[in-house]
């Protein structure tokens, strides 16, 4: 008889382990696809690396993909540890970067100065706007935030779409639909010359690591885990439970929008409707295999964008199709799932009358 | 009493990871005869009777149950359908009946052929009929079991059991949710069955029942058995010394005089779809140097009030006065603050946060306070020392004070409450079923530190369902019963119990 019993608290190791085993195994069982599409297994994975190491600017390249996901995944971190399913931050990304263009493209001229942090500081609150809506219809109204901020991401896109038709297309874009770009002393600094890599990547990782100290070392940490832990029992000792998930649902929002800001001012320079291929999405994925802790996010964005970038190269250099990314990104999500309940249980077999360890 | 053999378990022992539960732990049972088994809990009964109708695989070990001629075969083990056909039934002290059927429904479920084209319902009817007759347990077999109340439902659950030809039963805590008067007639019932041939093992705590309706007293502790007795050659003490293997002091209360009211319950009502939650124009009132012991059936607004109490619910009308303040705006924040201490009734859910830290559980009800944190930055050090002076005060034992507080046992977190709320001086002490489920040790530690904080000037309100812990404990008594509180002036078992069955009296 098999039967699945908890352990009494996963070691360090477990909870180090089981993530980077998962991504291990993930890229592994890319090998199946590869082999079927007839590629030569060591120079496809061989081209990957190179995709990613074989130069600065392949490297630089990595980067500059995980900065949004350092975002997202930061903001589906804060909100699920606060067991928040906040699953919008692809609208609130959208949200972010349409009022980045909304101020930052022409709206006012002042010097960079004062419109960078200016675009920072909406294009944040916009995000956080985004999930105020789910969350106040969440404490106030018991509406599960799975489904209302996944429906609202639809609504925002479509709202997207008919503003860069209207109010927000550009008026020298030949119709197309898109923004006016984002005016010269708006846009995030490059950190290096002749590479798309910028300083958005800096703010990503301040904030990463602001948001491990407040979440170890602060009180609103402290209530935000126990919220997140037990509410009932947070509610029992007194922490305002809806106060401390609007609070997180704010700020995860905020750092949403943020992906946007930092992909509209700090790569594109202006807004379309494909801006984001999905990193509100893959940001959840980023978070689950960061264990929700905000430093992992780092290190997590950094493995998926490797993913990402590697398979492009790859897929470039050797004719096999670029979703195999999607497939690893993927299949390392359900290994940490997988990966996350054997570390917390242990499946034995049990033999009648015999004893078992 | 005949002696004919109808169970022996044999050397049965079973491990959950490095916790033995069982420990080669043999046991016989005759016809007709009624054994207690008796053990703290963590002992090992429920363990051990989950083997014996097959919930549990054992690591070792064998049963042997009579078939109705009597020859002893062994039980298939791990099986509970292998238990029931011979003759193995069980009443867990949670019932498993479907709420939307009648009595009788219930009571057939699963005995019948699962592709029969019509049911044989008079066929039924007569069975049930011929056992409630014989048995004299009685149920309205046409009602809704949603209907019925607790006593009776769980006539249905043994009534299921009999239908079944079950010729063991076991009773897991079977008088846990009856009025003292329920129980008496559970136990007239059992003797007329047992009269019929049917073995019965009861599984209780409470010692005045095992010895007033067993035969014979079995006890587990630490997963061994360790003893057995003639019920006619025990009392309670030479029970209660092979429960915990010492004698334990009995806390005693010294005669205090009470002080000023330190809660005030005025025309307190709250209002509920479910009669369990409703609270009904209560009035009470808590001195300082006092303890008031709330006794009532379980269900009957004690979580309710203690949930008003503990700021959890805000009361639909009323006033609660702490300390001689009217709080106007109960919350579990407000009420902290005025001086309410909550040992609440499931500390595994309320109580503590089980995925942080002992050191963080023992704080977090005094977020604010400056010692705590500063500039919004918890003093990592302050928090360690309090956590290290408390756990060993309040001897809380467990991996340390940085481990997860879920992985103490009952009692320690109950100590890491207790720790919690006794350190703040509180003034009024609310203690929810404070001591349900604990070992007598820890038991003993909560009873003595409920007298010291009444004692040094608090007011304490008591709510239990055991009603021996009231007895020993409180100052007055009231009783709980359908969301009304009645002052009872006697300490008499018998009008308490008709009390807390509603009776007026």
């Amino acid at each position: 008889m098999i039967r699945i019993e908890p352990r009494n608290a996963p070691g360090r190791l477990m909870t180090l382990g089981v993530p980077v085993l998962s991504a291990v195994i993930a890229l592994a069982l890319a090998a199946i696809p590869l082999a079927l599409a007839g590629a030569d297994l060591t120079v496809a994975y061989g081209e990957m690396v190179k995709g990613v190491f074989g130069s600065v600017f392949a490297f630089s390249e990595m980067l500059t993909r995980a900065t949004p996901l350092m975002f997202t995944g930061l903001a589906a971190a804060l909100a699920f540890r606060a067991k928040l399913w906040n699953i919008g931050a692809e609208g609130q990304l959208y949200l972010g970067a349409m009022a980045a263009v909304a101020i930052g493209a022409g709206a006012v001229d002042i010097p960079g100065i004062f419109l960078i942090p200016l675009i920072i500081v909406l294009g944040a609150a916009a995000g956080a706007a985004g999930m105020a809506v789910p969350a106040l219809l969440k404490t106030r109204f018991g509406a599960d935030e799975v489904v209302t901020t996944l429906l609202l991401n639809f609504i925002i896109l479509i709202f997207v779409q008919m503003m860069l038709e209207g109010a927000l297309q550009d008026p020298m874009g030949l119709g197309w639909p898109q923004s006016a770009p984002i005016l010269d002393q708006g846009m995030l600094p490059q950190l290096m010359p002749r590479m798309r890599m910028h300083s958005g990547l800096i703010l990503a990782l301040v904030l990463a690591g602001v948001a491990q100290f407040m979440l170890a070392r602060s009180v609103w940490g402290f209530r935000l885990r126990a919220v997140g832990e037990n509410a009932a029992a947070a509610r029992h000792a007194g922490i305002g439970v809806n106060r401390s998930l609007f609070g997180v649902a704010i700020l995860s929002g905020g750092l949403a929008g943020l992906a946007g800001v930092s992909e509209v001012a700090g790569l594109k320079g202006y807004l379309t409707a494909d801006l984001s291929p999905g990193f509100g999405y893959t940001g959840i994925v980023v978070a689950m295999l960061a264990g929700l802790s905000p430093v992992g996010v780092v290190i997590s964005a950094l493995f998926i964008a490797s993913v990402f970038v590697g398979a492009d190269s790859m897929s470039r250099a050797m004719g096999v199709s670029s979703y195999l990314a999607d497939l690893v990104v993927a299949m390392s999500l359900l290994c940490v799932l997988v990966g996350g309940f054997v570390a917390r249980y242990r499946i034995t077999r049990s033999k009648p009358a015999v004893a078992a360890a | 009493m005949t002696l004919q053999k109808v169970l022996s378990l044999n050397a049965l022992s079973k491990r959950f990871g490095s916790v033995v539960a069982n420990d080669a732990v043999s046991l016989e049972l005759h016809r007709g005869e009624v054994l207690a088994l008796l053990g703290e809990n963590g002992a090992g009964k429920t363990t051990l009777m989950n083997m014996l109708f097959g919930h549990y695989m054992p690591d070792g070990g064998s049963i042997d149950v009579a078939t109705p001629s009597g020859d002893m075969q062994p039980l298939t083990l791990g099986h509970p359908q292998a238990a029931l056909s011979a003759g193995i039934g069980m009443v867990h002290q949670h019932f498993t009946l479907a709420e939307n059927l009648s009595a009788l429904d219930n009571i057939t479920l699963g005995s019948e052929p699962l592709f029969a084209l019509r049911r044989d319902r008079a066929g039924a009817r007569a069975k049930v009929q011929g056992i409630m007759d014989r048995t004299g347990l009685t149920a309205p077999l046409d009602t809704p079991v949603g209907k019925l109340s607790v006593g009776e439902r769980q006539r249905v659950e043994i009534l299921k059991a009999l239908y079944r030809d079950a010729r063991i039963l076991v009773l897991d805590e079977p008088t846990a949710v009856l009025t003292p008067q329920e129980a008496d007639t559970l136990f007239e019932n059992i003797g007329a069955m047992t009269r019929d041939g049917l073995a019965v093992i009861f599984i209780s705590h409470k010692l005045r029942e095992v010895l007033a309706f067993s035969h014979r007293i079995a006890v587990l502790r630490h997963g061994v058995k360790v003893g057995e007795i003639a019920t006619s050659d025990a009392d309670q003490r030479v029970i209660a010394r092979m429960m915990v293997g010492e004698d334990t002091p009995t806390p005693t209360r010294a005669a205090m005089t009470p002080g000023a009211p330190v809660l005030t319950l005025s025309g307190l009502g709250l209002r509920s779809a479910a009669a369990r939650d409703r609270l009904t124009d209560v009035n009470l009132t808590v001195h300082a140097h006092e303890i008031l012991g709330i006794a009532g059936v379980s269900g009957n607004g004690q979580s309710a009030l203690a949930a008003v109490i503990s700021g959890l619910r805000r009361p639909d009308s009323g006033s609660i006065q702490v300390d001689g303040v009217e709080i106007l705006n109960p919350n579990p924040k407000t009420m902290i603050k005025a001086g309410v201490g909550r040992i609440p009734e499931d500390r595994h859910h309320d109580g503590i946060v089980g995925a942080m830290s002992v050191a963080e559980n023992m704080i977090i009800e005094r977020l604010d306070d400056p010692l705590v944190q500063s500039n919004g930055l918890l003093n990592r050090d302050a928090i360690a020392t309090n956590a290290k002076t408390l756990s060993q005060s309040y001897d809380v034992r467990g991996p340390g004070i940085d481990a997860g507080a879920r992985l103490l046992s009952g009692g320690n977190i109950q100590k890491l409450i207790l720790a919690r709320v006794f350190e703040q001086n509180a003034r009024l002490i609310l203690a929810n079923q404070p001591i349900r489920g604990l070992d007598m040790g820890a038991a003993a530690e909560v009873s003595r530190r409920l007298l010291e904080a009444r004692a040094a000037g608090a007011g304490v309100l008591l709510i239990s369902e055991d009603l021996d812990e009231i007895l020993g404990l409180a100052d007055r008594i009231m009783v709980i019963h359908d969301g009304q509180l009645t002052e009872v002036s006697s300490r008499n078992r018998e009008d308490i119990g008709l009390k807390m069955a509603g009776e007026q009296t």
